[in-house]
């Protein structure tokens, strides 16, 4: 500061006032605009900060003294996870088998709906048949159907079957334990389908004419056209709806609920959650390591796939 | 049961495509032998132009033929169903006309959980979108913008069941004498206020659980208006500036009327997933205290109390309160088209 050159009175005198006032205003915007960021952005992250530490906290100091006090006297231990996860008793959560029952249930209600929605929207992008617009509203339409609507007639078509005056014409499904899975695979998938035909017919019928055209003339079949240059062309959308089928299916507390029946047989994590916050309330240890280890699979397939994630969701919804 | 699904997934989908290539090969053949019958004068051309039109349809049917049949069975065979059972009594065996809906709209209880339902719909399409609209205003071009808008959205991805614990947490209560170990009241203690059981006060608690959905809801509001902020043209916004507007008069002149379709996407598919939340309150309340909203008192009816005509009406109710919204989006997706 003692090199700057010397101003000539006079010269700066008049705009001078007029800068810094400017300034400072934008300054105090800028600055007010920041301090209102960061509360939000505080708002939005120490909930679930605090309840990271917690679970990482001895039993006692959960249950006695607030999180926060982590940082005045730091007390680190594995226990909550060890118990939670592997613990025998019936109170410990013994989550790790609904961790691997929430796998189990996540894969094929993921791959299903992707597979069947890219054929479909391959067909009512480039196969011209009379009423592909109407097809393609009507499963447009069917997005806002609400799960509570399909839950009871789901449920007894696999318990009862189908019969049409009498007649039988699917007998019913009995199955019972493991066999729930596929009770499970197939609501998901149904549930599924009207969103995923929507976000991956928006990027089917924008890939080039031409390019089908000319495979056409080439005399390939459709079905040749879609493994062999419709399928790698839309990956980025097959990644983000898979994000998108993953985080809803492995989050999902309704249709499990229903499906899979609450034993550990069949139950996924969030069921299991659920049931312990209902019964076990003051058990923060448990509560705390367990949501986290609900929480950690999403969050890792999030942050990693997260540009994938948010360009589907924009060309779901943003158009020009 | 695993390896069971993934078989079944290579045995559906593998077969499906190879019907797929086989199909086509067999046609291609027979026109192949006509074509030579034709030109041996064997039999005569047929009419052209049509047999390709049907060929079309039968492809298009085995692409669509597994969406087609599980949305049948999943949704809509379902639909009628469940509307045919909101008019039978709990055990589905006699028609009781409209007495299911009657119950609906006097029983006390049910009138409060229709009033809490309102609110939510009300206030957490509303309040999301707005903080994620000021967040992605505020953070644009801002340093460090997408660590900052990651952090926002990174609830997104929290399981309801999972956010309602972490909240659980932040609202939990220790009485007076005691350290508290919850975030809200320890704040409240800090300020010289004495600790409240947060979740047993109507209708405190449940503007609380509202705050819940919202903070999971920001972040998707704010991702896509962000991106519609950032497609506004940077002609429209330096021709502003040049006139000298005010960054007040920016934001309701130039940035707002250029997001709106952004805006209307984001507060439908808020309002959507509001109406049918059900695991939020389930999970902190149980629906007690004055908490409970249609899709878990549904639940409940049909699934708990064995009350499956009265749990089919408030569902079929849930679908008549959105069916307006699905009509204005095949209107809007209309409109898109031949735009």
């Amino acid at each position: 500061m003692a090199t700057t050159t010397p101003v000539l009175p006079g010269t700066s005198a008049e705009p001078m006032p007029k800068t810094v006032a400017g300034r400072v205003r934008r300054r105090l915007n800028t600055r007010a605009a920041t301090v209102v960021s960061i509360l939000i952005a505080l708002l939005w992250t120490v909930p679930t900060f605090g309840l990271f530490i917690s679970s990482l906290r001895p039993e006692d100091a959960i249950k006695t003294t607030g999180w926060w006090t982590f940082f005045s006297d730091p007390q680190l231990t594995l226990d909550n996870y060890n118990e939670v996860l592997f613990g025998q008793s019936a109170s410990s959560g013994q989550l790790a088998n609904y961790f691997v029952n929430s796998i189990v249930i996540t894969i094929p209600s993921v791959l299903f709906p992707v597979a069947f929605a890219a054929m479909a929207a391959y067909a009512l992008s480039w196969i011209n048949f009379r009423g592909r617009e109407w097809v393609y509203i009507g499963i447009f339409a069917l997005q806002i159907v609400p799960l509570q609507m399909a839950l009871v007639p789901l449920l007894s078509f696999f318990s009862r079957g189908v019969s049409l005056g009498g007649i039988t014409l699917m007998p019913a499904w009995q199955l019972e334990d493991e066999q729930k899975f596929i009770q499970v695979w197939f609501a998901h998938t149904c549930f599924a389908l009207p969103f995923a035909v929507f976000l991956l017919h928006n990027f089917v019928s924008q890939l080039p004419g031409e390019l089908m055209e000319a495979a056409r003339v080439d005399g390939a079949s459709h079905a040749k056209i879609f493994r062999t240059i419709v399928l790698p062309l839309i990956t980025p959308a097959l990644a983000s709806l898979t994000i998108f089928q993953f985080l809803w299916v492995w989050n999902d507390l309704l249709v499990a609920l229903i499906f899979a029946g609450g034993g550990d047989e069949t139950a996924p994590l969030t069921v299991r959650l659920a049931e312990l916050a209902g019964t076990r309330g003051n058990e923060w240890q448990r509560l705390t390591s367990g949501a986290f280890v609900s929480i950690v699979v999403p969050l890792i397939v999030f942050l990693s796939l997260q540009r994938y994630f948010v360009r589907g969701l924009l060309t779901g919804s943003v158009k020009g | 049961m695993l390896v069971y699904g993934l078989v079944a997934f290579v045995v559906v989908v593998g077969g499906l495509l190879l019907l797929l290539d086989v199909v086509p090969t067999y046609f291609a053949r027979r026109r192949e032998r006509q074509l030579l019958a034709i030109a041996a004068g064997e039999i005569p051309a047929p009419p052209s132009g049509r047999v390709g039109k049907s060929r079309e349809w039968g492809f298009a049917l085995i692409f669509l033929l597994p969406v087609l049949m599980l949305l049948a069975i999943g949704l809509v065979v379902p639909l009628v169903r469940t509307t045919l059972l909101s008019f039978k009594n709990g055990g589905s065996t006699d028609w009781v006309g409209l007495e299911n809906y009657g119950w609906m709209v006097t029983d006390d209880g049910i009138l409060g959980v229709l009033w809490n339902s309102l609110l939510w719909v009300v206030l957490v399409p509303l309040v999301a979108t707005s903080v994620g609209l000021l967040y992605a205003v505020l953070v644009d071009k801002a340093r460090f913008e997408s660590v900052a808008k990651s952090l926002i959205f990174l609830p997104v991805a929290i399981s309801f069941v999972g956010a309602s614990i972490i909240w659980k947490f932040v609202y939990a209560y220790r009485s007076e004498e005691q350290d508290q170990i919850g975030l809200l009241n320890q704040i409240v203690v800090w300020l010289g206020g004495t600790p409240q059981q947060w979740l047993l006060d109507s209708p405190l608690n449940t503007l609380l659980l509202i705050a819940v959905m919202v903070w999971i809801q920001a972040g998707f509001a704010m991702v896509i208006l962000s991106a519609a902020i950032k497609a506004i043209p940077a002609d429209i916004v330096e021709a502003a500036r040049l006139d000298g507007v005010t960054a007040w008069q920016m934001f309701w002149r130039v940035t707002m009327p250029s997001i709106r379709p952004a805006l209307i996407v984001v507060v439908v598919a808020i309002t959507v997933a509001t109406m049918k939340i059900f695991d939020i309150v389930r999970t902190m309340t149980n629906g007690n205290y004055d908490t409970n909203v249609i899709a878990l008192e549904m639940y409940n009816q049909a699934f708990r109390y064995q009350q499956v005509g009265q749990g089919s009406a408030l569902a079929v109710f849930l679908f008549i309160l959105v069916i307006p919204i699905v009509i204005f989006q095949i209107r809007n997706l209309r409109r898109q088209r031949e735009g």
